[in-house]
């Protein structure tokens, strides 16, 4: 009995951490799908990220110019996909994919003489007294400054999508390309900028990974997280607020995953690390009808699972 | 006597060539090369010098043919497992998975069944590596049906699980007791091989692709069933209305499909490795997706698509050995030509 106290004690303070890098995926492609675009070259966008950000560190010795060079290593991959998905009327999710081969060729190659580089890299930073709350306290107040731009990035995008002119265009031209050309907005620059800026957060979503909780750099390290941000977002409905929520049970499932094998539990490792692919595919079924309704409908021609 | 023909006569010549699927291609990967080129001149190496080695690595001799030859096996098998589901309007990027399901499921077959000959066992192999796919891909498929979940996230997702899946085997109860702990199965026995043509690596699963090839040529361009699919993915409705059972195509292409790269698997531990272990497919799966896009979903053009990504993969890896570039940068090869392939495509009806 206390052992399964231990291990759910555990996993709740093991789900922040590894969720954070997803989260920032997950806010990325929010924004391009609200602009009635989706793009599978996020994990790529995220390797970029990962990549560019630990080597900008190793050779600059600053973790800020890092995550900078993260944040436009993840973006530029994404103009790729801007540009052709836009420009040349090439099918999305080909083109998205296709990015992430291409984006995992790019990063093999040019981290491949810094695999065995160590990094200090960010450091958590424990905010007085709410880091000594038991239990969750030190979970969510003892992690580094990206996790806290995290937290707060969530209900900023909220207030920005619902309550700016910018994020009310946004969702315009997701809906309706045409109407929102009528209302006098440039859609296809609106959607070019949320492309852009969906690449750069999935880049700093993988800058994290590399700076903030690995610590290290290896080829495809992303291992799926950023195809998990594109479920992440169907589950979340399209909303940042429940993408938070979704990161966490992606980072639950990682952290149940690492205290059932410190416990020892009797199964194979490898059946532990299927389990956050099978959560966030069970999550997306298990909502599936509801987020039918919330899609944009610039995406209902891309996404339907209907016949 | 021939009269010289005029600017403008000329000009509509020129116009109409372009307008080639084949030549539009053709230009877009010429193009591909030469951006690559720039990369390498400008990453200080000689790109005169590196294509003429991958040349000569690949085509220049004996080897090297056979080596693109045993390239060719899973990605024709694999870009038909996209192409195929492409036909009804399904994009399955879970070949990589399917693969590794089936390599999973004919080893079992040819671990734990004791069939007497080769004329039994690899049928019986093929058949379990079939199956196993198109399992995999049912999953997907049924979460489609039932639960509204599109299929590219789930297909996607579903190749990490495979890749633990076949992992939870090699490193436990499969592994090799006399293997010195690597995360091996025991070697197969000769009854379990397919064998190699002409003291080469290229194996008889050489069968398997241009059975498919002709088979779902023929089976798309000329049969009822064939229109029908393309009716399917051209507009759902629509062919739901003229009576056609779209539901039922849509199923048997999923599955055909994932039975095709579960056919890739089958081939690569029975041709290649005879055994199974982690890694066997390092993206075989992924590159087969991106020679369907490349020759958009056209059955014979995969042969074209296939034969390049081959002849990048393999000259790949004699730029490694040769100490001229590291494999990796063949991914970046392999993404420029898509791009540009797509990118060079006229606008045309939106999707298929």
């Amino acid at each position: 009995m206390s052992d399964v106290w231990l291990v759910l004690g555990g996993t709740l303070t093991g789900a922040v951490g590894p969720g954070i890098s997803v989260l920032y995926a997950t806010y990325g492609e929010l924004i391009t799908e609200r602009a009635g675009r989706i793009n599978l070259g996020i994990e790529g966008s995220m390797l970029m990220g990962a990549c560019f950000g630990f080597i900008a560190t190793v050779e600059t010795g600053s973790v800020t110019l890092g995550i900078f060079a993260g944040m436009i290593g993840g973006s530029a991959l994404s103009l790729i996909l801007a540009y052709l998905v836009i420009y040349r009327n090439t099918n999305q999710l080909a083109t998205g994919f296709a990015l992430t081969l291409f984006g995992a060729g790019i990063t093999a190659y040019a981290g491949r003489s810094y695999v065995d580089s160590t990094i200090g890299g960010l450091n958590p930073i424990a905010i007085p007294f709410l880091s000594e709350i038991p239990k969750f306290g030190s979970a969510l107040f003892d992690q580094d400054i990206l996790a806290y731009i995290a937290y707060g990035l969530g209900p900023l995008l909220f207030w920005g999508l619902h309550y700016t002119r910018t994020g009310l265009s946004l969702k315009a031209v997701g809906e309706s390309i045409s109407v929102a050309y009528a209302a006098g907005r440039n859609p296809y620059v609106i959607q070019i900028a949320a492309i852009a800026i969906g690449g750069a957060l999935a880049g700093l979503g993988g800058a994290q990974l590399s700076l903030g909780f690995t610590h290290t750099w290896s080829e495809g390290m992303t291992v799926g997280r950023g195809f998990v941000a594109v479920g992440l977002v169907i589950f979340a409905m399209w909303s940042p607020l429940r993408a938070m929520v979704g990161a966490l049970l992606f980072g639950g499932a990682i952290g149940l995953q690492l205290q059932l094998q410190t416990v020892g539990a009797p199964v194979s490792p490898f059946i532990l690390d299927m389990l956050p692919y099978l959560i966030i595919i069970f999550v997306m079924a298990l909502w599936s009808h509801a987020a039918a309704r919330a899609m944009p409908e610039g995406l209902k021609g891309v996404l339907k699972a209907t016949t | 006597m021939t009269t010289p023909i005029s600017i403008n006569q000329a000009r509509g010549i020129a116009i109409n060539l372009t307008d080639r699927p084949i030549v539009r291609s053709l230009m877009a990967i010429a193009f591909a090369f030469i951006v690559f080129g720039i990369f390498i001149a400008i990453i200080g190496r000689d790109p005169f010098e590196v294509y003429s080695k991958m040349f000569e690595g690949t085509l220049g001799s004996k080897v090297g043919i056979s080596e693109v030859g045993v390239r060719m096996i899973p990605f024709v098998l694999t870009a038909l497992a996209a192409s195929i589901p492409a036909r009804v309007g399904l994009i399955n990027v879970g070949g990589e998975g399917q693969l590794y399901i089936g390599a999973w499921a004919a080893t079992g077959v040819a671990l734990y069944m004791d069939f007497p000959t080769i004329w039994l066992m690899l049928p019986a192999m093929a058949i379990a590596g079939f199956l196993g796919g198109a399992i995999w891909a049912g999953f997907a498929i049924a979460l489609r049906h039932f639960r509204n979940v599109n299929e590219v996230i789930s297909t996607l997702l579903s190749n990490y699980v495979a890749i633990l899946f076949v992992n939870v085997f090699v490193f436990g109860a499969w592994k090799n007791p006399t293997g010195f702990g690597y995360p091996y199965t025991a070697n197969f026995e000769v009854e379990s091989i397919l064998p190699a043509i002409a003291d080469t690596r290229l194996h008889f699963g050489l069968v398997l692709p241009v059975i498919g090839i002709i088979a779902t040529y023929l089976f798309l361009s000329r049969t009822r069933w064939g229109a029908n699919m393309r009716a399917v993915g051209g507009n759902p409705d629509a062919a739901r209305r003229r009576g056609i059972p779209v539901l039922r195509y849509i199923i048997i292409a999923m599955l055909v499909g994932g039975g095709l790269a579960g056919l890739a698997g089958m081939s690569e531990v029975s041709g290649i490795q005879h055994h199974l272990r982690p890694g066997i497919s390092n993206s075989l799966g992924f590159m087969g997706f991106l020679a369907s896009w490349m020759a958009n979903h056209n059955p014979i053009g995969i042969i074209g698509t296939s034969f390049l990504i081959a002849l990048i993969v393999v000259g790949g890896d004699v730029l490694q050995f040769s100490g001229n570039l590291p494999s990796a940068a063949m991914l970046i090869l392999i993404g420029l030509v898509l791009f540009s392939i797509l990118g060079f495509r006229r606008f045309e009806r939106k999707t298929e």
